[in-house]
C-alpha cells in the first residue's frame, strides 16, 4: 500500500473502512472475490438470480462463509461495498434504484475481441464504467479489480510492505468512495494506485499495457503517467 | 469417485508452418489430425475430443466430418466433439452427423461435447448476435438433449432459437439408442451446477492457474445433481489440459514451447496482449500448475495427484498449436497411450 493511503486510512478508519461486500454474480469473478474479500474478514454476500436453494448450495461449497442472498432481495446492494461481476453486456439487469448512493466497484470489462462487440460500449467513445456509471445514475461507481485474472487474484496476494507486492488501479470520480475502495484493495493483499476521475480507467481497460501485465506500486503509477501525462489524482 | 482414468487427447486442428513462419495448408492439418487419430487408436488412445475452430491456425471446423471420417477408419478409440458449438449450429445437424459416426463406428463409441466456445468467432460466421448468446445456448442444448432421449425418430420440439419441429423424423437414431451428451465449462460455478440439475456429465477444459483448484466446482456439480435427483453413470467429470509428453521432461517443455509462442502472439494480436514471455511459460510447466508437459513419470504422477482432488475419469491433453511438428504429436500419443496410461492405471491401483 501507498504511504499516502496508508495515512488517509487511518486518520478516517470508521468512515472509510467496509465490513459488508455485496458481489452481484457468482461467475470466476465474482466467486474468487468473494473467496478472497472471506480471507480478508470481510462479511460477504453473493447474488444472483437463480433460485435461493441453488444459490446457496453454491455459495455453502464454492464460497464457504459467504451469505447467499436473492438478487431481488436488494441484500447485496445493501452492503458497505458492492462490487458488479456479472458479464457486461447484462448490466442493463442492474437496479439503479438499489444502488443509488451505494460505493460500487465496476470488475466488468469491455473486451470486444473476447466478448464480442457490443453497440453499447462500441459506438460510445467513453470507457465501459462511465457509461455503466450513467445508467445507474447516483451509484458511487469506482472502476477496479477489473485488470486482474481471477485465478490471480487469490495467488499474487501479499502482505502490505513487501516490495513486489502486485498494485490494482482505481478510477473514480467520488474522493470518499476511491478511499474506501483503497482500503478494501489492500486488505485484500495489494496496493491501490489511483488513476484518477472515473475517465481516467481507460488507462487500464483491455489490450492496455496495465491490464495485460502485473506490476507494481511504482510501475503502475508510472504506466498510469504514461498514457495520461495530465491526469492529476482526483 | 470414479476409480480408472481413461487417457486422451484433443486438437482443434493445427496448421503447420513453413520455415519462414508462414501458414502451410489447412487442408494438410485436417488430414493430420486424422492421421493423429487413427495413430492413437491403433497405439490404444482411450479417447480422441476435436474442438470446433474457425481459424487459419486452428482448422478444426467440422467436428462432425472428421469424426465420421475416424470412426470408420478406426476400433476402439471413443471419439467426441471438444467441443461443438451448438449456440450457433444447428442441434438437429450435430446430432445427425454425430449419430451417423455413431452408426459408422458400430456403436457406442461417439460422444457429444456441448460448449459455448471461448471465442465468439461462430457468430460473425453463422449470422447470429452476441446478445442472444444465453439464449442460444440454453434453447438448442434443450433441442439436443430432446433429440437424443427421444424413443423413436419422431421428435417433437418448439422454441424461438430455431424453427419448431412438429412430430417430425429425425435419422439415424443411434445404435445404443442415445449418444453420451457432454457439458463443456471453463469452470464457472454456476455452469457446473447447471450441468449437475441437468445430470448431465461435465467436461472442464482447465488452461490457466492451479488444476486442484477446479475441486470445489467438482464437488458443487455431484452435489447439484444429487440434490436433483441424479445418480448413476451419467454423473461424472473429465479434464481437458494443455500438455504434451516426450521421452524426457526437457525435450517436452522445448517441443511445446515454440507453438506456445506463436499462440500466444496470434491471440496477443487479437487480444492487445504483450510479447510472451518464457518465464510466464516456465512458471506452467510444474506441478501443481496448468500445463501437463513431461515425461511420462511426471505426467501420469500429475494426473494421479489432480484425481484426488477431482475423481475425473477421463483426461486428456492438447499439446498441437501454433505449428507444432506432426511427429512430436504423434509421438506424445504414443507415449500417452503405452507410457503414461499404465503408469496412471498402477499409480491409481495403489492408492
Amino acid at each position: 500500500m501507498s504511504s499516502q493511503s496508508a495515512m488517509s486510512s487511518q486518520s478516517a478508519r470508521t468512515s472509510q473502512h467496509a465490513t459488508t461486500i455485496g458481489i452481484l454474480g457468482a461467475g470466476r469473478v465474482g466467486t474468487a472475490l468473494a473467496r478472497q474479500a472471506l480471507k480478508a474478514g470481510y462479511q460477504v454476500r453473493i447474488a444472483t438470480r437463480q433460485p435461493a436453494a441453488e444459490n446457496a448450495l453454491l455459495v455453502d461449497i464454492v464460497t464457504p462463509g459467504a451469505v447467499a442472498v436473492a438478487v431481488q432481495s436488494s441484500q447485496a446492494a445493501a452492503s458497505d461495498l458492492v462490487v458488479l461481476a456479472i458479464p457486461l453486456h447484462k448490466y442493463r439487469t442492474l437496479n439503479p434504484g438499489e444502488l443509488a448512493g451505494r460505493i460500487v466497484i465496476d470488475a466488468m470489462n469491455y473486451w470486444a475481441p473476447v466478448d464480442g462487440v457490443f453497440d453499447d460500449f462500441e459506438s460510445d467513445p467513453r470507457t465501459s464504467s462511465e457509461v455503466v456509471e450513467e445508467f445507474l445514475q447516483g451509484a458511487r461507481v469506482v472502476k477496479s479489480l477489473n485488470h486482474i485474472g481471477y485465478h490471480e487474484l487469490e495467488e499474487d496476494d501479499k502482505p502490505a510492505g513487501m516490495p513486489t507486492r502486485r498494485a490494482l488501479a482505481l478510477a473514480g470520480d467520488d474522493a470518499q468512495a476511491k478511499a474506501v475502495v483503497e482500503s478494501f484493495i489492500d486488505r485484500l493483499g495489494y496496493d491501490a494506485v489511483d488513476a484518477g476521475f472515473l475517465a481516467a480507467g481507460r488507462s487500464f481497460e483491455p489490450a492496455t499495457e496495465i491490464f495485460t501485465g502485473s506490476h507494481t506500486a511504482n510501475q503502475l503509477r508510472a504506466l498510469i503517467q504514461k498514457a495520461r501525462p495530465l491526469a492529476a489524482a482526483a | 469417485m470414479e476409480n480408472t482414468l481413461q487417457i486422451g487427447a484433443y486438437s482443434f486442428g493445427d496448421t503447420q508452418l513453413n520455415p519462414d513462419g508462414s501458414a502451410r495448408s489447412t487442408a494438410e492439418a485436417i488430414k493430420n489430425l486424422f492421421d493423429a487419430i487413427v495413430h492413437a487408436d491403433k497405439a490404444g488412445l482411450d479417447y480422441f475430443g476435436i474442438g470446433e475452430h474457425h481459424t487459419i491456425s486452428m482448422p478444426a471446423s467440422s467436428p462432425g466430418a472428421i469424426i465420421a471420417a475416424a470412426a470408420a477408419a478406426t476400433t476402439q478409440i471413443k471419439l467426441g466433439s471438444a467441443a461443438s458449438i451448438i449456440g450457433t449450429d444447428d442441434p438437429v445437424r450435430v446430432f445427425q452427423q454425430f449419430a451417423t459416426a455413431d452408426a459408422i463406428s458400430g456403436g457406442g463409441r461417439i460422444e457429444i461435447t456441448a460448449g459455448r466456445g471461448s471465442s465468439v468467432e461462430t457468430f460473425p460466421l453463422f449470422g447470429y448476435e452476441l446478445g442472444d448468446y444465453d439464449e442460444l445456448y440454453a434453447q438448442k442444448l434443450d433441442l439436443l438433449l430432446t433429440l437424443n432421449a427421444s424413443a423413436t425418430e419422431n421428435v417433437t420440439w418448439s422454441g424461438t432459437a430455431r424453427p419448431s419441429i412438429p412430430q417430425l423424423d429425425v435419422v439415424p437414431r443411434p445404435v445404443q439408442g442415445s449418444l453420451p451428451i457432454w457439458i463443456a465449462t471453463g469452470g464457472s460455478a454456476p455452469s457446473s451446477a447447471r450441468a449437475g440439475r441437468l445430470g448431465l456429465p461435465l467436461a472442464y477444459a482447465i488452461i490457466g492457474g492451479q488444476p486442484h483448484r477446479f475441486a470445489p466446482l467438482a464437488n458443487l456439480y455431484r452435489q447439484s445433481a444429487k440434490q436433483a435427483g441424479h445418480t448413476g453413470d451419467n454423473i461424472k467429470v473429465s479434464v481437458a489440459t494443455f500438455g504434451l509428453v516426450a521421452p524426457t521432461k526437457k525435450e517436452a517443455v522445448e517441443r511445446m514451447y515454440p507453438g506456445w509462442v506463436n499462440l500466444n502472439v496470434e491471440m496477443g494480436r487479437l487480444r492487445g496482449w504483450p510479447a510472451p514471455q518464457r518465464g510466464s511459460y516456465l512458471a506452467q510447466v510444474d506441478a501443481p500448475n496448468a500445463y501437463f508437459i513431461g515425461d511420462p513419470d511426471d505426467v501420469a504422477e500429475r494426473i494421479v495427484d489432480l484425481h484426488r482432488h477431482l475423481g475425473h475419469m477421463r483426461h486428456f491433453l492438447q499439446g498441437d498449436h501454433g505449428g507444432l511438428p506432426q511427429e512430436h504429436l504423434l509421438e506424445s500419443i504414443t507415449l500417452l497411450a503405452t507410457e503414461v496410461k499404465p503408469r496412471v492405471k498402477r499409480l491409481l491401483a495403489a492408492k
